[in-house]
């Protein structure tokens, strides 16, 4: 998938930008966003499939003149993009488990919070770790942990608040198991039902190993098996036991087929292949479209969580840098936030989306509340009727209930090493 | 002097070909086989001269149930081309009389090569899947009551993608060496008094050995380095070598991935060798 919307000089975004040129030098770097069309400004950017939509970058031509070229790649081919050609993008769209393995090489530049014109709107959770002040922390890479760095030239992570963050955070969500309550007739509220033998032959699990790993996780200690000490930096007994666990699974015939890419996971769930697995939010939305009923489970155990945000590359300096703040800044001014809100994530932001949001839209995203009226995906189809309610409810409680977060662990080359034997076997 | 000459214009004439095949094959062969004794970090690789990839690779049971798991297929994909080929071969060649037709029939076979490979394997997706065609006909025809799991995900849809993709390479080099069979040979054996499968046998079959043999090696040498068809058609449940290097890549382990693509590369040099010690392929085209 690549954006690339060549810029069309209209008469109308000539004046516009001619005004913007002229307002330029009073505006400053911080809030009122500058017009970059007159310089060519064109960032790429790479990231996972999650936030890559030619929508946003169509907008940030609109907005602000900046060409968006966005690639979007599987979690692997990212964290190696952004690991091994540092040149080769400017703006890393990564989730905080990867900023975790890659900011260590060096190839992407601290970013000054003060140039960051909402960063008091950022929701605690990539501060402190707290979503509310008294939420206690999930296990994992919290993506506070790795947030902070101590000063523009850090190399390693600060536990709090410097001012210098490895990435500003856009995007999270809460993870769950994805169901066809058409399929399974009955209520389903642990993460333990997925290897219920009910499910033979009709269970997947996602093959990308640092996700894929929390997600068995939440399953082993769901049944009882296993007691983590971290489920998000685990020993390699607990590695063995939980892959062993799985493995057994796997010889049973558990498991109908194993996915690495959205689109797998939704024709697997929509074909009825598959009636329980692990699942993005996007991909319930996808199968829902077709008419196909599709709930993403709130369980009894919690979510498993991720959360995203945007990096800029060490090589971008200049005029260059200046537009990457920029667009930074655009991203959490709202418009950005409401179109995400829509796919069912969450925006850092979160209340800056509100604006660009109607009231019912941000009742049934945000506050879990039933839809007055019909509810339509970004791109206008119609998801939703009235009355109907977002599976696990309001923002409070979704992100309220967090079991863990996607993680890299010490023990990282291990897991991979055994998660390819899991596969193979 | 002529003579002199003579080498230098042959050397000249075979520079291209020596140019193209040492800068695309023997120079990253062997830059495949140093960087195998690389070592490597979570996301770095460092120059050295290590044994542990090789180590690693040739001490767990699961790069042997892998391995096995390849060759397996290898030679399952390899019998059933050979006979599908064949007889497709034969009816080409002896049973349709008139070369028009037997052009057209030929280019018939081609037609779905028309698609990418990728989308003739994935449509098999649809078709087999618990509610697909398959299964809904089965059901509908009263064979089965439920619908067929085994149809997806399973060694049969691996098996019959590779065979979709792969029986056409079987039968072009064939059917090539059952056209320069001379017809008076048959007629000559038919006048001694063989029968059919006396001709087909001690005839037709020893005359298509170097086309049998080409045929082989390409269904070789492309089942065992696939990849892709092994991952969609087992909805990754199964796992053969190419699998194993396409993971270690996704993960940065470049030499791991190179130690287990030289220890293929042996393989499947070790089985062609073998296969062409029984056939000398330069003599008989």
């Amino acid at each position: 998938m690549k954006a690339n919307s060549k810029s069309k000089i209209s008469r109308r975004s000539l004046l516009k930008s001619g005004v913007a040129a002229t307002t330029a030098a009073a505006a400053g770097t911080l809030g009122a966003p500058m017009i970059w069309a007159q310089s060519n400004i064109v960032l790429r950017q790479s990231g996972t499939g999650v936030s890559a939509f030619n929508e946003i970058a169509a907008k940030a031509k609109e907005d602000l003149g900046i060409t968006m070229e966005m690639t979007a790649l599987d979690s692997d081919s990212v964290v190696q993009k952004v690991a091994t050609q540092p040149k080769a993008f400017d703006i890393a769209d990564i989730e905080y488990w990867m900023c975790k393995k890659v900011w260590p090489i060096g190839n992407l530049q601290a970013m000054d919070t003060s140039k960051i014109a909402n960063y008091d709107k950022i929701v605690g959770i990539f501060k402190n770790g707290k979503l509310t002040p008294t939420s206690t922390i999930a296990q994992g890479t919290a993506p506070h942990t790795v947030s902070f760095v101590e000063g523009a030239n850090g190399k390693s992570f600060s536990s709090e608040e410097t001012g210098w963050m490895t990435m500003i955070p856009t995007i999270y969500n809460a993870d769950t198991l994805g169901i066809r309550p058409d399929l399974i007739n009955r209520p389903i509220n642990t993460w333990a039902e997925l290897l219920n033998p009910e499910f033979k032959g009709k269970a997947s699990i996602l093959d990308i190993s640092s996700i894929g790993i929390m997600d068995m996780a939440m399953v082993c200690e769901a049944m009882g098996e296993i007691q983590y000490g971290d489920k998000g930096n685990m020993t390699k007994e607990e590695i063995d036991k939980t892959i062993g666990i799985f493995t057994e699974a796997k010889k049973a015939g558990q498991f109908r087929a194993f996915w690495k890419s959205f689109d797998e996971s939704v024709n697997l769930m929509a074909s009825g292949e598959v009636v329980i697995q692990s699942m993005w939010s996007p991909a319930i939305t996808a199968v829902r479209s077709k008419g196909i009923p599709c709930v993403y489970q709130p369980l009894k155990e919690g979510y498993r969580s991720w959360g995203g945000g945007l990096g800029i590359a060490a090589h971008l300096s200049g005029k260059e840098l200046d537009a990457a703040y920029e667009y930074i800044n655009w991203y959490l001014s709202g418009w950005v936030g409401g179109f995400l809100m829509r796919q069912g994530y969450y925006s850092a932001a979160v209340e800056t989306s509100k604006e660009y949001m109607s009231a019912d839209e941000w009742g049934y995203w945000f506050e879990g509340k039933a839809a007055k009226g019909d509810i339509v995906n970004p791109q206008g189809v119609k998801m939703e009727s009235a009355g109907a309610v977002r599976d696990g409810g309001s923002f409070y409680d979704r992100m309220g209930s967090v079991a863990c977060w996607n993680a890299v662990m010490d023990e990282n080359q291990y897991m991979v090493r055994k998660w390819n034997e899991f596969i193979a076997s | 002097m002529a003579v002199l000459q003579k080498n230098i214009s042959s050397i000249l004439l075979a520079s291209p070909v020596i140019l193209v095949l040492s800068a695309f094959i023997i120079v990253p062969i062997i830059l495949i086989t140093a960087v195998s004794f690389w070592g490597s970090t979570e996301f770095s690789i460092y120059p050295a001269f290590l044994f542990d990839n090789y180590e690693f690779l040739l001490t767990s049971d699961v790069t042997y149930r892998v391995f096995f798991r390849t060759l397996y297929f290898a030679v399952l994909v390899w019998a059933i081309t050979l006979v599908l080929g064949f007889t497709v071969a034969y009816y080409l060649a002896f049973f349709i009389h008139s070369l028009t037709w037997q052009i057209i029939c030929f280019l018939l076979c081609t037609i779905p090569f028309w698609t990418s490979n990728i989308i003739r394997m994935i449509s098999w997706i649809p078709f087999l899947g618990r509610n697909g065609l398959a299964n809904q006909s089965l059901i509908e025809m009263g064979i089965v009551d439920e619908p067929v799991e085994w149809l997806l995900y399973s060694e049969f849809s691996v098996c019959l993608a590779f065979v979709h993709l792969y029986t056409l390479f079987m039968v072009v080099p064939i059917f090539n060496t059952m056209m320069r069979i001379d017809k008076s040979l048959i007629e000559a054996a038919r006048d001694a008094g063989a029968s059919s499968t006396q001709i087909l046998v001690n005839v037709i079959i020893p005359l298509c050995k170097p086309g049998i043999m080409i045929g082989s090696i390409f269904v070789v040498a492309l089942v065992m380095g696939d990849f892709i068809t092994v991952r969609f058609m087992s909805g990754s449940q199964i796992a053969n070598m190419g699998r194993l290097i396409s993971n270690d890549i996704s993960l940065l382990q470049y030499p791991s991935a190179c130690a287990t693509a030289v220890v293929l590369l042996a393989t499947v040099v070790i089985m062609i060798s073998i296969m062409l010690r029984f056939v000398d392929i330069r003599k008989e085209l």
